[in-house]
């Protein structure tokens, strides 16, 4: 369970105490009072376009992009919230409303979405994925990929109330 | 046999960056870019390819020129950098806005950015300042354009290495390892040949 940022910068400074924080969460729950929101990364909502449809797949697929969806303060699992994700990818760059879609999160607040596969960037193959409706705070993510070879990228969200 | 020293110098000069901008333009990744964005990928390879050739020329390295045609070369070869880099900024601004100007206002996410500004500032710095050489004397233009040039070797080194792109990862060290040799070589010299002047 690796919570949100994978970026090279602050990899080494968060990975420690988030990952603790993440495995507590799933070993004590009661230790998930007090969840702190996840803050919006820098260049999270560059290329963002408002209002992408829910898909069933974006494009002809091949890479998934996964992750949770909980409340901030008792880490509750957040079900049907709206997650929109966009990468430059095999298929489009990342301005191309084709790489753009969204995706609502199960029973659990898990979500995935197929996607096709990311490659490099601006220096760093990256996915980005925004909650932008409207009951919790916006939310924007750039998750950095740990090599372009990867067929799958994570990102978890908790958020707090609007 | 002179006449096999000056190709083999030649030859490993036109290796160095020929070789790294080969394996880049055969990257798979190319294909998924398109036109503008591979342009301003090799404009910044070109870049750091003009970047090893500017202190060999500036010294003397490079045989078959005048110390006079070298220091002139020197000079086409630095407006050159300067257009190239032009080409690479306003290649990535038109592939995406909101990441160049993250990266141009030093708030980008991603390490290798700042680095690369940096370095962009400083040779824009020099350019400027090469304009205004003889008002400036020699000996303040040589302190400036030293530690500007410092500035745009390590940058530029530590901006390309860090990038993921379609540099091939072991030709682009070599190429960065030379273009810091080179540089690091020629300054020292440099100063070496100023400090037994002065004493």
């Amino acid at each position: 369970m690796i919570d949100v940022a994978l970026n090279r910068r602050s990899l080494l400074a968060a990975a420690g105490p988030v990952l603790a924080v993440g495995a507590f969460g799933l070993v004590m729950p009661a230790r998930a009072q007090g969840l702190a929101p996840t803050q919006s990364m820098s260049g999270g909502a560059n290329n963002y376009q408002k209002g992408a449809p829910v898909v069933n797949r974006i494009g002809k697929g091949g890479f998934w992009m996964t992750g949770t969806v909980r409340r901030a303060g008792d880490g509750a699992p957040l079900a049907g919230q709206r997650i929109q994700i966009w990468a430059h990818t095999v298929e489009g760059r990342e301005e191309d409303q084709r790489s753009h879609g969204a995706t609502l999160t199960d029973k659990n607040g898990a979500f995935r979405l197929e996607m096709p596969q990311i490659i490099p960037i601006f220096g760093q193959p990256h996915g980005h994925l925004a909650y932008d409706s409207g009951e919790f705070k916006t939310v924007f993510l750039r998750p950095v990929m740990r090599s372009a070879k990867d067929t799958g990228l994570e990102a978890h969200f908790i958020l707090q109330p609007a | 046999m002179r006449w096999a020293r000056v190709s083999l110098i030649w030859a490993a000069l036109i290796a160095a960056i020929g070789v790294p901008a080969a394996l880049a333009a055969a990257s798979p990744q190319l294909e998924w870019r398109d036109a503008i964005y591979i342009a301003a990928g090799f404009a910044g390879i070109v870049a750091l390819g003009l970047l090893l050739v500017q202190p060999l020329l500036i010294a003397g390295y490079l045989p078959g020129l005048s110390a006079y045609r070298a220091r002139r070369v020197h000079h086409w070869i630095g407006g050159a950098l300067v257009a190239a880099l032009i080409v690479h900024v306003a290649g990535l601004w038109i592939t995406s806005p909101p990441d160049m100007i993250d990266a141009l206002l030093f708030r980008s996410p991603t390490p290798f950015s700042p680095f690369g500004v940096i370095a962009f500032w400083a040779v824009a710095a020099v350019a400027v300042l090469a304009l205004f050489r003889r008002r400036l004397g020699l000996r303040t233009w040589r302190v400036v354009h030293m530690s500007l040039a410092a500035v745009i070797v390590a940058g530029s080194v530590v901006h390309a290495v860090l990038i993921e792109g379609t540099m091939e990862t072991i030709s682009k060290a070599a190429l960065c390892a030379l273009v810091v040799a080179a540089a690091f070589k020629v300054m020292t010299d440099l100063w070496m040949r100023r400090k037994r002047t002065l004493s």
